[in-house]
């Protein structure tokens, strides 16, 4: 980002960078740069607050009438609570497919209900759609009960598949509860809480144990939600 | 690094350790006064409409947003990034709506007819630094813009 910003200036541009990490804020030193201490994802903020926004662009905005470079700090602090989304889950069927399964496709109503409110600005969109998620699930479901990962059918690098069953839950959680969630407080929900996150983090384990390069099963879950 | 801390601030700390493109002669330009100035966002977040290419984890090119669209699609491929907050309120991201009102009253001269985005976390900076930067800065120049805010994920 900083990289950009010290490639406009040179053009006669002139910037302002957010920033959440401090360290690479200072360390890349973009012309005017504004430390916002708020959790990874939200350099603006807090969603559907546009008072606290405007107080962030006033501040942005003000650096403008800088005479040098230099780094700013936004007073105010969000901190991630570490909070675990509660919501209620929707009846399952009967059937004889992995829980995990099952629990995707009873979830599809809600994901279905947040898309029509909010637009595709996140959900399954990356290499599939929704209507695959379920037997994507599958895939990991079938690894994390000792299938060969190579032979199981994941439909795309693992990583990047777990991207779209990550944001197909996150948008049927936002249907689900009942409150604006807290930065990771989704994915912690649906790395932790959820028949699919057991079976992603059960093939990440067994994806290790089989071998598999790093790469491929380190990202499979969310540091930042990791506890 | 602490434990106690939230893992989402653990993966920050992780981050300010990464090494950045150093500039000996970093740039400084002196702007219009902003109630007569053009304003752009460039985001990092790797933002596209959905009839535009995604981007793959090492693409370095960017992408033209339409302000007066609002189907944005987050597509980062960082797990540790939020991306609740931006499908609730793409502003958290992207601030247009913020931008439409200072402009509305007089704040800032006027909102882009083009934003651009690119894709972060990326660690082979040369191609962002020597091509698709001074490509979007062309852009950005050839659309009358004066100050683009920067927001990253």
């Amino acid at each position: 980002m900083s990289t950009l910003a010290h490639v406009l200036e040179a053009s006669g541009l002139a910037t302002i960078t957010l920033g959440s990490v401090k360290g690479q804020l200072e360390s890349a030193a973009p012309p005017r740069g504004l430390f916002c201490d708020f959790p990874l994802g939200r350099p603006l903020g807090k969603p559907g607050d546009a008072k606290f926004q405007h107080r962030v662009l006033a501040h942005a905005f003000a650096m403008l009438q800088r005479t040098e470079h230099g780094i700013e700090v936004f007073p105010d602090v969000i901190s991630d609570q570490s909070e675990v989304l509660s919501c209620p889950m929707p009846p399952r069927a009967e059937s004889d497919d992995h829980p995990a399964v099952v629990e995707a496709r009873a979830l599809r109503p809600a994901y279905d209900r947040t898309i029509a409110r909010f637009g595709e600005r996140m959900g399954a969109f990356r290499l599939m759609g929704p209507d695959q998620v379920p037997a994507a699930i599958a895939t990991f479901a079938a690894v994390a009960d000792g299938a060969a990962w190579k032979e199981a059918g994941i439909p795309g690098i693992p990583a990047r598949v777990v991207q779209d069953i990550r944001g197909y839950y996150e948008a049927a959680a936002v249907s689900l509860a009942e409150h604006t969630p807290s930065a990771f407080e989704a994915t912690r929900w649906f790395q932790h809480e959820t028949e699919a996150g057991r079976a992603i983090l059960g093939a990440k384990q067994q994806m290790e144990a089989q071998g598999a390069k790093p790469g491929l099963w380190q990202y499979l879950t969310t540091g930042a939600a990791a506890d | 690094m602490n434990p106690s801390k939230p893992s989402s601030d653990r993966v920050k700390e992780l981050m300010d350790g990464l090494e950045p493109a150093i500039f000996e002669n970093a740039a400084f330009t002196t702007p219009k006064p902003l109630a007569e100035s053009t304003v752009a966002i460039l985001t990092s977040a790797a933002l596209h409409h959905p009839e535009q290419p995604g981007f793959d984890p090492r693409d370095t090119s960017f992408r033209k947003l339409d302000p007066k669209r609002t189907d944005y699609r987050l597509g980062h491929w960082s797990q540790d990034i939020d991306q609740v907050g931006f499908g609730i309120d793409y502003n958290v991201v992207f601030p247009i709506d913020r931008l439409n009102e200072l402009a509305a009253d007089g704040t800032i001269g006027a909102v882009s007819e083009v934003h651009l985005a690119y894709a972060g976390n990326q660690f082979e900076l040369e191609g962002i630094r020597l091509d698709s930067g001074p490509e979007g800065a062309k852009t950005l120049l050839d659309a009358g813009v004066d100050v683009v805010l920067l927001t990253p994920v």
